[in-house]
């Protein structure tokens, strides 16, 4: 499996992350390395094997549909870079 | 001319000593958490530089609690860790406090709350030294890709301490705290333990709270801790372990006194030593240090025999597959719009999003966003995620048939010693391979501990104890009986004593 510099701008789209353009071929090089070394598990047999999504037979446990949370919306925007009135602030979306 | 406290420190050697011993003295007043915890900053203050285990020192905070503690000592209403100094991975939150996990992107984090893990232990009355460095949200085998810089091994500072919990490794082993908490997703409790010369727990998956733990991937994510003895380790377990309401896959399940059940006896304990664990790339003297250590546990008692997980090799394909899908899922929250780094002048939100995790995130952290939003996108979830999670199946499969033979199986926790900074930093591939014994542990959900067992080329190295689930009392009691048995866990590396 080997990556071009085209794969990798895609998936850094689809992952939101910038990459600068003389970064590209080294992110195809490493991500190629690491999809080549986990393709060895093709040559296991999984026919009617069911897929494991969580270490331990559990259900989804549910709760009581009641407050247990005070509003605490100024403490939690001290970590905003940008909020104005109680409002997170982001470029303009809708023209 | 050291400060004051760091003379006194060493005339009574409070330092070389365990948890579990300084929780003797505090309760016999032979010296007050104040005192120790003067001592213990003192230690940071003249090491740290060299080591770089800690972002953040709470020098007044540390002082105000202790205080605090030794009040409660004298009043006769102490518990069995008031006024013990702790350190806690950068993983946690940490309320009023900045809890980085290793990265510029939440280099401006000021947690407002705690993790349940950090809030058990401050109930518990122990004292928080500070904030341990780590590998970028716990993505590495190093403590390499740590933000803030590498972190150094005390038994050599040209080698790694291991990771991710490498800060944490590194302080306790350079006895800079005399314990600190980790968190382990692929290994990085054990790994960096087993480099140090220290103890490691990870627990159950389940059996500890994950709430307030920076995401990694939530289906391996455990919190564990470091610490010099299988009782030190005993002692925090009996805190940390136990039902929360507020971690979702957090398991209602009673919690037994594991420092009551430390002294269980081992005769008749059924070892199981896995053929695939001694494979070409382990360093037959750590192959001869496990089997050295078995000879110590059929002395006690315990019965070894040679067992198959014929599918643990597809342990570190699968869980390279499986960790990054759940990282570039839960580190999606990570937008710079209510908190964590944001990019300057953003033009729109697309370049918002984009600038602010690109400039916020380093190379291996986005390697396995990167990796995880392949492996999951249209076209390939079949035949990367379903795969792998199919392998994953047979992975836990193999165990779980183990289990029936055998209690507990013993390897190695490492292939080889601590390595040298940026021997594996070229390859990512290289550098996953370093925990080739531990992935499979995470992807059963099982617990580990690791202990160490000798020493290699004057490097420590570890001895590997996975569980069946929920059996921290029989690890940690099988482990604590090594220790009674070997001085190994006491050894300090040079100029640190």
């Amino acid at each position: 499996m080997s990556l071009t510099p085209d794969d990798v701008r895609t998936i850094a789209r689809l992952a939101r992350l910038a990459v600068s353009e003389q970064d590209i071929p080294r992110y195809a090089n490493n991500l190629s390395r690491i999809l080549d070394f986990v393709a060895q598990l093709d040559k296991a047999d999984t026919t009617s094997v069911a897929p494991m999504a969580h270490p331990l037979d559990m259900s989804q446990r549910l709760r009581e549909d009641a407050v247990t949370e005070s509003g605490q919306r100024e403490l939690f925007q001290k970590n905003a870079p940008q909020v104005e009135a109680g409002l997170y602030l982001v470029p303009k979306v809708i023209e | 001319m050291p400060p004051r406290f760091l003379i006194r420190f060493h005339d009574f050697n409070m330092h070389t000593k365990t948890l579990t011993q300084l929780a003797r003295d505090l309760k016999a007043h032979k010296l007050s958490s104040e005192e120790l915890t003067r001592a213990y900053l003192a230690r940071i203050e003249h090491f740290n530089p060299e080591l770089n285990a800690f972002i953040t020192v709470l020098r007044q905070q540390a002082l105000t609690t202790a205080r605090a503690a030794d009040a409660c000592i004298r009043k006769g209403d102490a518990g069995p860790l008031t006024g013990l100094p702790i350190a806690h991975k950068d993983i946690f939150c940490t309320q009023g406090v900045k809890t980085s996990c290793g990265s510029k992107m939440l280099d401006n984090f000021i947690s407002p709350y705690d993790a349940t893990v950090v809030e058990r232990l401050n109930k518990a009355g122990t004292v928080m030294l500070g904030k341990t460095n780590m590998d970028e949200f716990a993505m590495g085998s190093s403590s390499e890709t740590s933000f803030y810089g590498p972190v150094k091994n005390p038994w050599d500072p040209t080698r790694v301490p291991g990771g991710s919990s490498g800060g944490s490794a590194a302080a306790v082993a350079a006895r800079l705290a005399p314990a600190a908490t980790g968190t382990d997703t692929g290994g990085s409790v054990r790994q960096p333990a087993a480099l140090t010369g220290l103890t490691g727990i990870k627990p159950t998956y389940g059996r500890v709270s994950r709430y307030g733990m920076i995401a990694f991937a939530s289906s391996l994510d455990q919190a564990g801790v470091i610490t010099c003895t299988a009782e030190d380790a005993a002692m925090l377990m009996n805190v940390i372990a136990g039902f929360d309401e507020r971690d979702s896959t957090s398991v209602d399940r009673p919690v037994p006194d594991y420092v009551a059940a430390l002294d269980q006896p081992l005769k008749g304990l059924r070892i199981g030593l896995p053929k695939e664990f001694f494979d070409p790339g382990l360093d037959t003297r750590v192959g001869d240090a496990v089997h050295a250590a078995l000879s110590i546990y059929k002395k006690l008692g315990a019965a070894v025999r040679d067992i198959s997980l014929p599918n643990f090799p597809l342990s570190v394909p699968t869980y390279y597959v499986v960790a990054p899908a759940e990282a570039s899922s839960n580190l999606s929250r990570f937008d710079g719009v209510r908190y964590g780094h944001r990019c300057e002048n953003p033009v729109d939100l697309m370049d918002l999003y984009t600038r602010s995790r690109g400039e916020g995130f380093g190379a291996e952290v986005k390697r396995r966003i990167m990796t995880g939003t392949y492996v999951l996108s249209a076209g390939y979830y079949d035949a990367y995620y379903l795969k792998a999670q199919k392998t994953r199946t047979l992975i836990r499969g193999d165990f779980l048939e183990a289990f029936k033979q055998v209690d507990l199986i013993m390897g190695p926790t490492a292939p080889t010693p601590a390595f040298k900074l940026g021997e594996k930093t070229d390859d990512p591939v290289t550098m996953y391979l370093n925990d080739i014994y531990a992935n499979g542990v995470n992807l059963a959900g099982l617990p580990g501990l690791s202990i160490p067992m000798g020493f290699v080329d004057g490097l420590p190295v570890g001895l590997q104890i996975i569980g069946n689930y929920f059996d921290e009392a029989r690890l940690l009691a099988t482990a604590h009986q090594y220790q009674r048995e070997t001085d190994w866990h006491t050894r300090i590396p040079q100029g640190y004593e």
